[in-house]
């Protein structure tokens, strides 16, 4: 994009002489700053979805060329087909996301309040793994859930396995392509987008909160639930976020850990465009999976007051 | 029982650590499995120990060729989306203007949307437009969305500075451009810092929006799915390893130039 074009419209006449004066030009400074990087948004961020809602209601095929028929039963077609891998996506996030939660904080809190001068070196070994390309860690991953592997050992003894078999989580004795290896592999992937915020949050208390109640005969556990959980509320709401919409659109842990019963829509609108070529479907699918994150997200942020955030 | 005793009191420690080992554990699965000898096309069991593909990282087909497409592509997004994010965060910070709101939101956006639906609806600008896929695309793509981390990043740095050091810049007669230079730039440059590093960790390692918009180009990651298909070398393990150990050891550096600094400082 170049740079060259003009600005949004400045909050004075442009086509005044005045133009020169120091205070018009200060003026057109934040115009001037913000110019490229917004443009670059709006051009390969808006702009892309305006274009996909248009092929969202086209028909046609690839050889005769796509046309705009506003046809929405495309949306109707789509959801009948694929509403099990929708259901899924949203389910296997949402267990993803509660997970991260329960095995982030205890991280997190280690790190702001008990690691002392290892503080920084457990820091890094939270953000190091993240250099291995995910992809990779992802396939080792393939290797700790193999089956007859000391994983699926240690849970086949304890009679793990002959519980979440039932459940449905897992088929007998197997692990890899269960559900379980890709609500497994999605905690892992997105749990330091869970531990930051919360650490972040839970930095920034302070520790003289936690002595002013034990003055007050509150146990720890009190003292928690009272003071240090609510104060971590925005770390809390800024990680399950940063946690769920990714994983609600992924598709590589389902892909590599899964079966074909694993599928999330991620896959489907990944195959729809790159393999079926049905782009409309597909620009449909996007759509919907978009809407229900956005409308998710915002009912979720507006239901824990932390509107600031955004 | 002393010892449930000493569980009991210690259980946020335990936990943690236990999370801890979980977030490495892969890493360490990938560092053992680059000495491996595998019998076949995949490298997903041990074999035995073998030192083959540390000797040759690159001695399978396009592993090198996509690794060194990958850290082009890492290196140009993260110039371009530090440039423009670094400016669009000073905006934001800095000044007060009409649109302000919607401008904050369109930042956020990206980063409140599955990676997917980005994908998916750029690739439907590019093949409306008629745009050859390739480099390029993908470049455009990824400054695109390294941009919004940046402006976070950056923005969390600049909002905490103190506007007096550049006032008492000011008024020891330093013009605008010097007081940028010598006051304003050296304070956000942590920010920057910070924000470079994770546009060029996101950009290097993302997936999903390379796939749909690279056309036949195939970055790292890509090579590394095709091979979760066709074979997995174990080569691509020796990359894990040593893009691990390169990290760790950037970070202790840079820890060693800060503690250093600190001391130097306080002398």
């Amino acid at each position: 994009m170049s740079v060259t074009e003009a600005p949004p419209a400045p909050p004075s006449h442009p086509e005044e002489p005045k133009l020169r004066k120091p205070s018009t030009r200060k003026r057109l400074i934040p115009y001037w700053l913000l110019l490229p990087g917004i443009l670059w948004l709006v051009v390969f961020f808006a702009l892309p979805l305006v274009y996909q809602a248009s092929t969202s209601v086209q028909t046609g095929s690839l050889e005769e060329g796509f046309e705009v028929t506003w046809h929405f039963q495309t949306y109707v077609d789509a959801l009948r087909d694929y509403y099990p891998q929708f259901i899924r996506s949203l389910l296997y996030a949402g267990t993803a996301t509660i997970l991260c939660l329960l095995l982030g904080y205890p991280l997190a809190y280690l790190i702001a309040f008990k690691a002392g001068r290892w503080r920084n070196l457990v820091l890094v070994l939270v953000i190091a793994p993240f250099f291995t390309s995910f992809l990779i860690r992802t396939l080792a991953w393939k290797t700790i859930l193999a089956d007859g592997g000391a994983v699926v050992d240690v849970l086949n003894t304890l009679h793990v396995l002959d519980v979440t078999s039932w459940l449905g989580w897992t088929e007998s004795n197997r692990v890899l392509a269960t559900p379980m290896a890709v609500v497994c592999g999605l905690t892992y992937n997105f749990l330091p987008f869970m531990i930051l915020p919360l650490y972040t949050s839970l930095e920034r208390i302070d520790g003289r909160l936690h002595e002013a109640a034990g003055d007050l005969y509150a146990t720890p556990a009190t003292t928690f639930r009272k003071v240090t959980f609510p104060l971590s509320m925005p770390g809390v709401v800024a990680g399950t976020l940063l946690t769920f919409i990714p994983a609600s659109g992924d598709y590589v842990n389902a892909e590599l850990l899964g079966s074909t019963d694993t599928k999330m829509v991620g896959s489907v609108i990944q195959s729809q465009f790159l393999r079926v070529l049905d782009y409309p479907t597909a620009a449909a699918l996007s759509f919907i999976l978009m809407a229900v994150v956005l409308l998710m997200v915002t009912f979720y942020i507006r239901r824990s007051g932390t509107e600031d955030l955004v | 029982m002393p010892a449930l005793r000493w569980i009991r009191r210690n259980l946020v420690v335990i936990a943690g650590l236990l999370t801890l080992a979980y977030m490495i554990l892969p890493n360490i699965v990938v560092m053992v499995f680059s000495f491996n000898k595998p019998n076949g096309r995949f490298n997903y069991s041990w074999q035995r120990f073998s030192l083959d593909a540390w000797k040759d990282p690159c001695g399978v087909a396009d592993l090198c060729g996509s690794l060194s497409l990958s850290l082009q592509i890492a290196f140009w997004a993260t110039l371009g989306a530090t440039a423009l994010g670094t400016m669009v965060a000073f905006a934001l910070v800095r000044y007060r203007f009409r649109a302000r709101g919607a401008i904050s939101s369109l930042i956020f956006l990206p980063m409140a949307m599955p990676e997917v639906v980005m994908a998916a609806s750029l690739l439907t600008l590019f093949l409306n437009m008629g745009a050859q896929l390739g480099f390029w695309t993908v470049l455009i793509a990824h400054i695109m969305f390294c941009l919004s981390f940046v402006v976070t990043a950056v923005k969390a740095r600049v909002m905490s500075m103190d506007p007096r050091l550049e006032e008492a810049a000011r008024d020891l007669y330093a013009g605008p451009v010097q007081t940028f230079v010598r006051v304003t730039l050296p304070i956000a440059a942590p920010g920057i810092a910070a924000g470079a590093l994770l546009a060029f960790a996101l950009s290097f390692d993302d997936f999903i929006i390379t796939n749909f918009n690279a056309g036949s180009s195939v970055t790292f990651p890509m090579f590394v799915w095709g091979s979760a298909q066709r074979g997995t070398p174990v080569q691509i393990n020796v990359i894990g390893t040593a893009m691990f150990i390169i990290a760790v050891l950037m970070v202790l550096v840079g820890q060693l130039i800060a503690n250093r600094r600190k001391s130097n400082a306080r002398s």
